[in-house]
C-alpha cells in the first residue's frame, strides 16, 4: 500500500526540474539587462533588454516567461513592464522566449514555472526593473543623439520629449542606439510606487482574447507539421503495473495505421495519420498488462488505511504547535470532535493532455502547453539523451492548467515516440479517458479535529489530525524536510504564506502521512481545498456548539491576525451578516489564507427537500497585496467557485480495482451555467506584500456553502463531494 | 470518401462513413477552431451548427452531415470579416480565460440567439450547457445579454 511512484531523474534534469518548479532557484539566476553586443529578435528587431523588444514600427514586444493557461498572467506581466517602460499601451503585443534559448543565455528569462500562484507575484520585481531599465536606455539614446543632458528628457507613452527644446522622438527611432548602450547600474534603477500607476493597476482588457474567439489561437493539440503522424497511447489501468505484451499484427492493417510502439514500462501507442485512426487501432490492440500488487486497493482500502492514521498513537508530523493541545483536551470542561475526508479528484482542463516531437539525432523539438517549460525541457533532455543546445520546446498557451501541465509525463512519453520515428513529428495526444484515469491527482486525506472548552465555554484547545497523502513525497521529495512535507499543513502553518489566522491557547496541527498508489498532483488551490473545509467547518461547529454567532466566533481568535480578519469583515459586511438573509435562504462564512493571499466567502443558498441547494449568491473577499488587474483578478474569484463548488458537489475520483474508475465528464461531472451563483467580489489590496491570485480563493468556495447548509437544515456534512450524500444543486 | 459543405464550401473528405465529424472537419479538413473536450457529447466544446442548429460534432458521423449546411467558428463571422455580435461582445466583456471551450460556448450561444434574440436568464440556463473549467460563466452570461442588446 504505500508503494509510489519516484520519478527518475538523471541529476542535470533535477537541477533544472527543481529550480523550476520553484523550490529556490538552485542555479544562478543571472539576468542581464542589455549590453553593448545586440541581441536581435527572430525578425531582426533588436532587444533592449530580455524583455523589451522594439520594432521601427514602435510595436513593443515584451516577452513573458511565464505560461498563460487563462489566469491572465500574460496580460498582467506585460502591464508591469509597459508601466515602468512608459510605453503606449496599445503598441503591446508579447511573445515567449524558449526555455532552450533561456538555457543558452544562462537562465536570462529565470523561473519559467507557471504554478503555486507564482506567475506575478515571484517575477514582477526582475520584469518591472526590466522595464525601468530598457525605458532608461531609450531615454539615454535620444539625450545621446540631442546631444543634452538626460535630465531634460522625460518619457510617455512611447514618445521621448527634450522638455527645454520639445523636441521628440520614439522609441523605434532610438531603440537601435538604446540596444547599444550599457545597462544602468542596479543603483539608479528606480521602480515607480505602485499608487502612481497608469496601465498597470488596470481593467486593461487581456491581450490574448480576439483568437480566442474565432478559433484562430493555437492550442498544442492544433500543432500542425509537414508529414506529421498522430500517436493514441494506453498507459496500464493500474497505476504502478506494466505493460506485458501486444499484438501489433492484430492492427498494423487498419487503415492510417503506421507503427506501434512501446512508449515506457506501462505503455504502448499506436502512430497513424490521422488521430482517430490510432485511437481506432488502440482500442482493437490487444494488450496484456502486468497489473502488479496495487491491483486490489479500493477506496475502501485507502480509506481503512487512512482512518488509522487518525488515531494519536500513529506517529506524525508535527506542523504548528503552542501550549500543550492534548493536555488541555484531556482536562476540558466539554470536547468536541469530528472526522473529515476528501476524496483524490481530477484536474480536468478543457484540452486533453498532449505534445508533439520531432526527434533526429541531432535534434529534438517538442511543441506543447506546459506550466513548467524549463522542465518540460529537461524532460526533453532526458528522454531524447540529446544535449541541451540540441533540444527545444516551443511553448504555447495552454487550454487548462490547473496544475496538471506542471508534470512532464505527456512530455516524456511524446519524445519516446518521436524517437522511434526518427525525422517525422508525431503529435501524441491522450482521450479524455486517458485524461480522466491517468491523472496526478488531488490528493486524498481524511482529518480528525478535536476542540476542547472551559466551564465558561472559552475555547482552550484545538487539535487538527490529518492523515493522508503528501504530493510533495511522490512528487518533489527533495522538497520534504526531514520526511515532512510542509506543503501538507497550507492555510493551517505558523507565520508565512500559509499562516493560520486564528490564535488558541492551545494549538497542534499533525500530519500521520501515508500514500496511497494513486499518484498525486498539485491541483489547482493544492492542500488548501481541504484544510480549509477542516478549519473553517469545523470552527463553524465550535461556535454552533456554545451558541456563539460563526463571525462573533472568530473574531474573537483572530485579534492578532488583522490581515485574515480585513478580508472576513469585508465579506460579512457585503453580504450583510449583521441583518438577517432573505426569507427561506441561510448563510455560511469562511476565511483563509493560502499563496500569501488572505481570502474569505460568504454563501447564502436555499434548500429544498432537505438535499436540493440552490446558491443564491456568492460574496468573496481577497487581500493579495498589490493588484495588476482588477478585472481579471474579479474573473479569478468567479472562476474558483466554479472549480471550488464543482468539487464540492461533483469531484470524486474512486479507486476500484487499483484504477480510477470514473473516464469522462459523465461520471466526473463539472458545474454548468445553470448551476453558477452570482459572485460579487471585494478587493482589498492593503499593499506591502505580493500574494497569488489565480488559487487562493477556491479554498472558501466549500466551506461557505457548507456552513450555510448547516445554517439552512442543522445537518454537517463533513464528507466531500456531496453528490454521495445524496445532495445536488436545485 | 464523403462530401461535405462546411462554411459554405463544397469539400471532399476522404474518410470512413462513421468518423465523428469532430476529427473529419479537425484533421481531414484542418479547421481546429472546433475543440475536442470529450467526445461523447457532454461538453460541448465541439458545438457546430448543422443547418442553423447547434450540434455536438464529436457525436455525429460524416455521413449524417452529408448534404447539410455546416458551420464552424471560422465561418461565423460575416462574409467580409465583420465579427458576430457574440464573438463581439466576447471580445469587448473580456470573457474567455483559457479560451479553449470557448469557440464551442460562442457557437452555442449563436443559435440559441438566433431562436431567442432575447434570452432569459432561465432560457440561458436551460440552452447554455457547455463546460468551462476555467468557470467563465458569470461573463459568459453578462456577454450573452450585451450581445442581445447589441
Amino acid at each position: 500500500m504505500n508503494k509510489h511512484i519516484t520519478p527518475a531523474l538523471s541529476r542535470r534534469a533535477f537541477v533544472i526540474g527543481t529550480a523550476a518548479a520553484g523550490a529556490g532557484l538552485a542555479v544562478g539566476l543571472d539576468i542581464p539587462f542589455g549590453g553593448p553586443t545586440v541581441v536581435r529578435a527572430a525578425d531582426g528587431s533588436p532587444e533592449v533588454n530580455v524583455w523589451v523588444v522594439i520594432r521601427p514600427d514602435d510595436t513593443v514586444v515584451i516577452r513573458i516567461a511565464r505560461s498563460e493557461m487563462g489566469q491572465g498572467t500574460l496580460t498582467g506581466l506585460a502591464q508591469l513592464v509597459a508601466e515602468e517602460l512608459e510605453c503606449d499601451w496599445s503598441k503591446v503585443t508579447t511573445e515567449y522566449p524558449t526555455p532552450g534559448q533561456s538555457v543558452a543565455r544562462k537562465r536570462a528569462w529565470g523561473d519559467f514555472s507557471t504554478g503555486g500562484s507564482r506567475g506575478i507575484r515571484t517575477s514582477q520585481d526582475y520584469v518591472r526593473k526590466g522595464g525601468a531599465t530598457a525605458r532608461m536606455m531609450l531615454v539615454q539614446a535620444a539625450a545621446n543623439e540631442w546631444k543634452v543632458p538626460v535630465s531634460e528628457c522625460t518619457a510617455a507613452n512611447s514618445t521621448i520629449t527634450h522638455t527645454p527644446s520639445g523636441k521628440k522622438t520614439t522609441y523605434g527611432k532610438v531603440v537601435e542606439a538604446a540596444a547599444k548602450l550599457s545597462p544602468p547600474a542596479d543603483a539608479d534603477v528606480k521602480l515607480k510606487d505602485p499608487k502612481d500607476w497608469k496601465i498597470a493597476g488596470k481593467s486593461v482588457l487581456r491581450l490574448d482574447t480576439a483568437d480566442k474567439t474565432t478559433g484562430k489561437m493555437m492550442y498544442g493539440i492544433d500543432v500542425k507539421l509537414p508529414g506529421m503522424l498522430n500517436a493514441a497511447l494506453k498507459d496500464c489501468p493500474v497505476f504502478g503495473g506494466k505493460l506485458k505484451s501486444y499484438d501489433e499484427a492484430k492492427v498494423m492493417g487498419m487503415k492510417g495505421v503506421k507503427k506501434v510502439v512501446r512508449v515506457n514500462d506501462s505503455t504502448v501507442a499506436v502512430v497513424a495519420d490521422t488521430w482517430w485512426h490510432a485511437k481506432t487501432a488502440l482500442d482493437a490492440l490487444p494488450i496484456v498488462w502486468d497489473e502488479g500488487e496495487n491491483a486490489k486497493v479500493s477506496s475502501e482500502s485507502i480509506a481503512k488505511w487512512l482512518a488509522e492514521g487518525l488515531d494519536n498513537a500513529q506517529p506524525a508530523f508535527i506542523g504548528n504547535q503552542n501550549g500543550d493541545a492534548k493536555a488541555a483536551i484531556a482536562g476540558a470542561a466539554k470536547k468536541i470532535e469530528a472526522v473529515y475526508n476528501y476524496p483524490y479528484q481530477n484536474h480536468a482542463a478543457m484540452e486533453p493532455l498532449n505534445a508533439t516531437a520531432l526527434y533526429t539525432p541531432d535534434k529534438c523539438e517538442v511543441w506543447t502547453g506546459t506550466q513548467n517549460g524549463e522542465a518540460a525541457f529537461a524532460a526533453v533532455m532526458e528522454t531524447s539523451g540529446l544535449p541541451a543546445d540540441k533540444c527545444e520546446v516551443h511553448k504555447l498557451i495552454l487550454g487548462g492548467g490547473f496544475g496538471r501541465r506542471g508534470m512532464t509525463d505527456y512530455v516524456r512519453q511524446a519524445v519516446s515516440i518521436a524517437k522511434q520515428m526518427p525525422g517525422t513529428p508525431v503529435k501524441l495526444l491522450w482521450s479524455r479517458e486517458d485524461d480522466m484515469q491517468h491523472g496526478t491527482y488531488h490528493p486524498v486525506t481524511q482529518c480528525k479535529l478535536t476542540g476542547a472548552f472551559d466551564k465558561d465555554n472559552n475555547l482552550t484547545a484545538l487539535h487538527v489530525r490529518i492523515s493522508g497523502q503528501s504530493i510533495l513525497f511522490t512528487v518533489r521529495p527533495a522538497a520534504l524536510v526531514n520526511g515532512m512535507d510542509t506543503a501538507a499543513f497550507q492555510g493551517l502553518a505558523p507565520t508565512g504564506d500559509w499562516a493560520i489566522g486564528y490564535s488558541f491557547p492551545n494549538l497542534l496541527v499533525e500530519h500521520s502521512m501515508r500514500n496511497p498508489h494513486v499518484p498525486p498532483g498539485f491541483w489547482r488551490g493544492v492542500n488548501v481545498n481541504q484544510n480549509a473545509i477542516y478549519l473553517e467547518c469545523f470552527i463553524d461547529e465550535l461556535a454552533h456548539s456554545v451558541g456563539e454567532d460563526p463571525v462573533a466566533f472568530r473574531r474573537k481568535l483572530m485579534a492578532k491576525h488583522p490581515k485574515h480578519l480585513a478580508v472576513l469583515n469585508a465579506v460579512a459586511e457585503k453580504v450583510g451578516w449583521d441583518k438577517p438573509p432573505p426569507k427561506g435562504v441561510y448563510r455560511g462564512i469562511c476565511q483563509h489564507m493560502g499563496y500569501g493571499s488572505y481570502v474569505a466567502g460568504a454563501a447564502e443558498i436555499s434548500v429544498t427537500d432537505g438535499n436540493k441547494i440552490k446558491v443564491h449568491r456568492i460574496v468573496a473577499s481577497t487581500d493579495p497585496g498589490h493588484v495588476v488587474n482588477p478585472a481579471q483578478i474579479e474573473r479569478q474569484i468567479a472562476g474558483s467557485f466554479v472549480y471550488g463548488l464543482s468539487a464540492l458537489f461533483y469531484g470524486n475520483c474512486t479507486v476500484k480495482d487499483g484504477r480510477i474508475e470514473q473516464s469522462n465528464f459523465d461520471t466526473y461531472n463539472s458545474m454548468r451555467i445553470a448551476e453558477m451563483p452570482k459572485v460579487e467580489s471585494v478587493i482589498v489590496p492593503s499593499g506591502g506584500f505580493w500574494g497569488g491570485v489565480g488559487e487562493p480563493t477556491i479554498c472558501v468556495a466549500a466551506p461557505a456553502v457548507l456552513n450555510a447548509y448547516f445554517a439552512a437544515t442543522g445537518k454537517r456534512i463533513r464528507s466531500v463531494p456531496l453528490k454521495d450524500q445524496d445532495i445536488s444543486f436545485a | 470518401m464523403a462530401n461535405l459543405t462546411i462554411n459554405g464550401k463544397s469539400i471532399n473528405v476522404d474518410v470512413e462513413d462513421d468518423t465523428p465529424l469532430l476529427w473529419a472537419i479537425r484533421e481531414n479538413v484542418g479547421l481546429t477552431g472546433t475543440k475536442y473536450g470529450c467526445g461523447i457529447a457532454q461538453c460541448g466544446a465541439c458545438t457546430i451548427h448543422i443547418d442553423g442548429v447547434a450540434m455536438r460534432s464529436c457525436g455525429i458521423s460524416v455521413s449524417e452531415a452529408v448534404g447539410k449546411q455546416i458551420t464552424t467558428i471560422e465561418g461565423l463571422a460575416a462574409s467580409d470579416g465583420a465579427l458576430h455580435k457574440v464573438q463581439q461582445a466576447w471580445i469587448k466583456n473580456d470573457v474567455p480565460q483559457c479560451g479553449y471551450c470557448q469557440t464551442g460556448m460562442i457557437m452555442a450561444v449563436a443559435a440559441l440567439l438566433k431562436d431567442k434574440p432575447k434570452p432569459t436568464d432561465k432560457d440561458i440556463d436551460e440552452t447554455i450547457t457547455n463546460i468551462c473549467r476555467c468557470g467563465t460563466f458569470q461573463q459568459v452570461r453578462e456577454a450573452i445579454h450585451a450581445a442581445a442588446n447589441a
